[in-house]
């Protein structure tokens, strides 16, 4: 198993690479119009953008995700944080803040709830999944509280842009996603960050011993996570002009864990992989949008995405990995 | 020892007729025999073209360094990998296991050193997981006890089979486990590093219950590092080096200077394990420690550490060696007393302060506390030096390559490449790589907790070799050992430990096997030994 | 004639709760309110308050926060306390015979506002004041199919939350009112889970898998969350809602009103957040002459168009939608 696995993770990320198209390829054919695209008002239009445009936010939750699951913990709270920095986003913008502020207001959040669920992990040592369980319980009644349990809107043109513009054609939240993971994996991989945190996800005693600053490293991961959470609430209000801080990010805390699974990392934490994960998100979304543009009734979609993810993980899995390597040496 | 041995030669040749019989040659038909062996992993060639021949009844030790084959050897023995080449004949019949229940159910147990069994079940539970005697269809935990009972009888183990397998020491719980894998397989049984955490007292226990087994007619693999438990127990050996067979010989007509020489295809340099003491003063100490404790840890205890000098500690099992350790290296932190280092107050709060203070430590426990095993050779060489210059001034790949490859080369490292994960070497060689992980930051003082513990004898003499160089290049050294010779071999004064405190400080000429057992042995309050409390 | 139904209603409306004004003044009515889950929860409980101010009522309202338990307590306090009736908007719908049980022995009526209970003793509560969700869906349909007058009509469909009942009888209801126009066909349902998000992404997929939107004739909500999401996809496609295509949902949010205004949207069908008026009113004529109201109260399921958009915007916008 264990070789199955090191080959995995040495790997290009071809099994992710060749997932995606599979799914690509089964849009096509339940959609032959699929890959068509025409310039719609200044922005490419076509459903291979809805994937990304709508992938976008889990995308961006899955850059700070694979950090923290790379250190073996987990960041359930993604959801909410997402719920508050919109609401905090939309009000402002409703009392007519300028952007500037209403951005760095929102982010500072984000990262004041990463610096929580840090400090809880690395410092008061609460396991991971109960430490942002908290957040993730307590987030969207203070959401709530700061949209007063309305649906927050507004018509900040400023606020309205960062969903509702374009560069070179692609909508801004696809290249919002591609800036920031391109630039989290150059963070992680031009500094010693990435190491550390899989040094930290391997085995967290040994690499304290050995000198690394797990505290601080640990801490940093989930801030991260909780910048990326605010970016995707950003992102989220902006897109339907207001914050819903009952539904905004629901469960996409458990999409983005999912989309950094498929990406290959892996639970147990260790070697990670942030542009597999963004490849992870789009199979994710790719699978949505396929299924809304198949007309199959609503009650399969849970059943097709489930099944789906089976497959995908069945042929991702070490059994799997052994039995090729199996065939391939009769 | 020599009583050890005559033992053993009285126990083979007292043993019943028949399997003395069996014993006399290898010409009969041998129950287990493996021809042709062969099984590569990627870039490894495990087992080339391997022989090996258990008979009924026989005790056959199989026996190399760490990497020479044994684990695989017995993994595709029991099903655990799948043989790439060659044939296994159990009885005379071809056999193929498929996994290790299939291989229990062919006739081959297997007990390996990491107890398999299920701690928080009973004893009963444990022996009849999965085949639970039943009564009118249910299970019936009286009639699983009794028969627990009567089985572990037969072992001369009389304790209450209800009770938690985790409740019993390890001794226990291994014969357990041998009584259940005799008792599902019954044919060949394979003891895989059975004595490494037994005392003195349970390997005979165990001993004795391996040569009731062989006079039933069981044959047994006898995996272990202990030469001295070879040539109590076992009737021949089967040596193995690099995946290939070196040779089988009958322990009767085997030296043990022919043995070593086959396990390591050279001849051990004896006198290079002893070095020269009492060459005079060792320079000023640089590192004091003056008070320093811990409230239920470790009593409050003075030591000096000066360059190129080995400090010994000596002290049975939770004297408090390793919390010393602990405590040196800011895993602890002291709540008493104070340390200074070059006369300057030195607040030891963490690791990280410690290793920016040039402290280095190698803990006892390699596989939880010292290597990260997923990550490559090359990242686990350079964590600790990289962790110190901080996340935002990282190592070139180049560099950590350069640096990798130095110290696998000076260390003699034994891995196909700096990229390969840590966890697939042999235990020698991640020690080795630790202690590389120390000497890329330069340290001035190297604490090393059980350095040689569960290496074999090859890397073990590299070791203490290593430790003595290091010393003569101006290192300090604090090193933990429970083997006593060992200790006296390498240091330059050796600290003893008793009930968590440091009860005497034996320098010189002074050192030796018996003084350092004397004062471990010694009754009396910590005070009495020279050492202050 | 639904036009003459409607005012007959309204006046009918108007007659109860003047009638019950004058027998309603000094009571006390205690309210186990859900909690605050959406807007129109929100909603409803301001307009309670409203109602209740309006007839002199002292209401008290404890929130429940979504637990089972925390209403039981409250009805037992208001038991305790005497109250003169007691409303509640009960979290799920078994567990209650026993704290009802209560309530009976102690002579207080229990009204059930929004939402039944599952229970073999009909005795437990004077009556029920919810809406007839399927209803809501056929009045939807039946505003379309008058709409577009006998001309083919393909709709697509953004269902609520799979398998939760508004969902299940908004889309039984709208289904029974085309049924009978051969020229509207339902071309495509998806669920949008009640939310504006999901909303606009199952209209963006809607959209491209029928020919850029060009199929499409009308969109059909179930809630005006959704639809206001869709509203948005339809605009960014290049299309004109409300003009291009037909938007006709469920709810009467005050959000809707505004695009209703801005012609965006075409129809909204209310559910209203006034369960407690008409309950006001029951408990009042129970109470005065011991009048025994129907088991169950159905509130109005009206239709707003256009034309009110703005003023009702203005009405409602404060009411904590």
């Amino acid at each position: 198993m264990s070789f199955a696995r090191s080959f995995r993770l040495s790997g290009t990320g071809a099994p992710q690479l060749a997932t995606l198209a599979v799914i690509l390829f089964a849009n096509w054919l339940v959609f032959p119009e699929f890959f068509d695209l025409r310039m719609q008002d200044g922005r490419l239009f076509g459903s291979l953008i809805d994937v990304l445009n709508r992938g976008a936010p889990v995308a961006i939750l899955a850059i700070g995700m694979t950090l923290v699951i790379a250190t073996k913990g987990v960041d359930l709270s993604v959801g909410a944080i997402m719920a508050i920095c919109g609401a905090v986003a939309a009000t402002m913008a409703s009392d007519g803040y300028s952007l500037p502020v209403i951005l760095i207001a929102a982010l500072a959040v984000g990262l004041v709830c990463g610096l929580w669920n840090g400090l809880l992990v690395a410092v008061l040592d609460i396991q991971p999944i109960i430490a942002t369980l908290i957040l993730m319980v307590t987030g969207r009644g203070i959401a709530q509280l700061i949209t007063e349990g309305q649906i927050v809107t507004f018509t900040h043109q400023g606020l309205i842009a960062i969903a509702g513009s374009s560069f070179l054609g692609l909508p801004m939240p696809v290249v919002i996603a591609v800036v920031l993971g391109v630039a989290a994996a150059a963070l992680v991989r031009l500094t010693a960050l990435g190491l550390l945190v899989e040094s930290i996800g391997v085995n967290r005693t040994a690499s304290t011993y050995a000198g690394v600053d797990s505290r601080s490293v640990l801490i940093t991961a989930y801030v991260v996570s909780g910048l990326c959470a605010a970016v995707a609430g950003i992102i989220a209000a902006s897109d339907i002009r207001g914050a819903d801080a009952n539904n905004a990010g629901l469960w996409l805390e458990l999409d983005a864990i999912l989309a950094v699974v498929v990406g290959g990392t892996s639970l147990f934490g260790g070697r990670f992989s942030i542009l597999l994960s963004l490849v992870g998100a789009m199979v994710i979304q790719a699978m949505n949008t396929g299924i809304l543009l198949s007309g199959y009734p609503p009650e399969l979609n849970l059943i097709v995405k489930a099944v789906v993810i089976v497959v995908i993980l069945v042929v991702q899995s070490p059994v799997a990995g052994r039995l090729t390597t199996f065939f391939r040496r009769r | 020892m020599t009583d050890d041995r005559s033992t053993a030669h009285a126990a083979t040749s007292g043993a019943p007729a028949g399997p003395g019989d069996h014993r006399s040659g290898a010409d009969d038909a041998p129950l287990l025999e493996i021809r042709g062996l062969s099984k590569s992993f990627p870039g490894v060639r495990a087992l080339d073209g391997v022989d090996f021949r258990l008979h009924a009844g026989e005790v056959h030790a199989l026996l190399g360094e760490n990497g020479a084959g044994k684990s695989t050897l017995i993994k595709v023995l029991t099903g655990v990998h799948a043989r790439d080449g060659g044939e296994i004949r159990l009885g005379g019949v071809p056999i193929d296991a498929a996994d290790t229940a299939d291989a229990q159910r062919l006739g081959i147990g297997t007990v390996y050193q990491e107890v398999n069994l299920l701690p928080n079940l009973s004893v009963a539970d444990n022996l009849y997981l999965g085949r639970e005697p039943t009564r009118f269809g249910l299970r019936s935990a009286r009639r699983t006890a009794a028969m627990a009972r009567e089985l572990l009888a037969g072992y001369g183990l009389s304790i209450d089979v209800t009770a938690n397998l985790g409740d019993y020491s390890v001794a226990v719980q291994q014969i357990v486990a041998i009584a259940r894998a005799v008792d599902l397989s019954g044919k060949v049984l394979v003891l895989d590093e059975p004595t490494a955490s037994l005392d003195a007292g349970e390997v005979q226990t165990l001993f004795g219950i391996v040569r009731r087994l062989t006079a039933r007619g069981i044959g047994v693999v006898f995996v272990t590092h202990f030469l001295d438990q070879v040539f109590a127990l076992c009737d021949r050996a089967t040596v193995l080096r690099n995946g290939r067979l070196v040779g089988e010989r009958r322990i009767a007509e085997l030296g043990r200077l022919e043995l070593v020489t086959m396990m390591l295809g050279r001849e051990l340099e004896a006198a290079q394990l002893h070095r020269r003491r009492g060459e005079g003063p060792k320079g000023e100490a640089f590192l004091a420690f003056e008070g320093f404790g811990r409230h239920a840890y470790v009593n409050p205890f003075d030591l000096e550490i000066r360059p190129s000098e080995v400090t010994g500690v000596a002290g049975l099992l939770g004297s408090g060696r390793t919390e010393t350790a602990k405590l040196l290296f800011g895993i602890k932190e002291a709540d008493a007393g104070s340390a200074t280092a070059d006369g300057a107050p030195l607040r030891l709060a963490s690791p990280r302060a410690a290793v920016a203070a040039g402290f280095a430590f190698c803990p006892e426990d390699r596989k939880t506390e010292g290597i990260v095993g997923d990550l490559s050779v090359r990242e686990n060489i350079m964590l600790a030096l990289q962790a110190r210059r901080g996340w935002l001034n990282p190592l070139s790949r180049g560099e950590s390559k350069a640096l990798a490859d130095r110290f696998i080369k000076a260390l003699d490292i034994r891995t196909p490449d700096a990229e390969k994960p840590i966890r697939l070497l042999s235990g020698g060689n991640q020690q080795k790589a630790l202690l590389a992980r120390w000497l890329a930051t330069e340290p001035r003082f190297l604490i090393l907790d059980e350095p040689t513990r569960g290496i074999d004898v090859g890397a073990h003499a590299e070791i203490i070799r290593l430790i003595e160089r290091l010393c003569d290049e101006g290192l300090a050294l604090l090193v933990i050992s429970s083997e006593i010779d060992e200790i006296v071999a390498y240091s330059d004064r050796v600290l003893v430990l008793r009930d968590r405190a440091h009860v005497g400080m034996i320098e010189g000429a002074d050192v030796t096997v018996d003084r350092i057992v004397g004062a471990i042995a010694a009754e009396g309050p910590a005070t009495a030994a020279g050492v202050p409390a | 004639m639904s036009t003459r139904k409607l005012l007959l209603g309204a006046v009918f409306s108007c007659a109860l709760s003047f009638a019950g004004a004058a027998a309603a003044a000094d009571m006390t009515i205690g309210f186990s309110q859900i909690g605050s889950e959406s807007g129109w929860r929100a909603a409803e409980t301001s307009v309670s308050k409203i109602e209740a101010e309006k007839r002199g009522i002292d209401l008290k309202i404890a929130d429940a926060q979504q637990k089972q338990e925390n209403q039981i307590k409250a009805i037992r306090s208001f038991i305790a306390q005497g109250v003169d009736a007691i409303f509640v908007a009960p979290v799920v719908a078994t567990g209650w015979d026993d704290v009802l049980g209560e309530a009976k022995d102690a002579e207080i009526p229990v009204v059930l506002l929004d939402r039944t209970i599952d229970t073999k003793d009909d005795s437990l509560y004077l009556t029920a004041v919810t809406s007839d969700t399927v209803h809501e869906g056929a009045v939807a349909g039946e505003w379309l199919a008058k709409e577009v007058a006998g001309k083919d009509c393909n709709v697509v469909e953004l269902q609520g939350t799979v398998g939760s009942s508004p969902a299940i009888n908004r889309k039984k209801g709208f289904d029974e009112a085309i049924a009978s126009h051969s020229n509207i066909k339902l071309i495509r349902s998806q669920t949008g889970d009640f939310t504006r998000t999901k909303g606009k992404e199952v209209m963006e997929s809607f959209i491209k898998a029928e020919g850029g939107g060009k199929n499409i004739c009308a969109v059909y909500a179930h809630n005006d969350d959704m639809q206001i999401g869709a509203i948005q996809a339809i605009k960014e496609a290049g299309l004109k809602p409300g003009t291009d295509i037909l938007m006709v949902s469920i709810d009467a949010v005050p959000d809707i009103f505004k695009a209703m205004a801005d012609g965006e949207a075409n129809a909204t069908v209310e559910l209203t957040p006034n369960m407690a008026g008409p309950a006001f009113d029951a408990v009042a004529a129970f109470k005065a002459d011991g009048t025994v109201p129907p088991k169950w109260i159905q509130t109005e399921s009206k239709l707003y168009l256009p034309d009110t958009a703005q003023a009702e915007y203005e009405a409602r916008k404060d009411l904590g939608y």
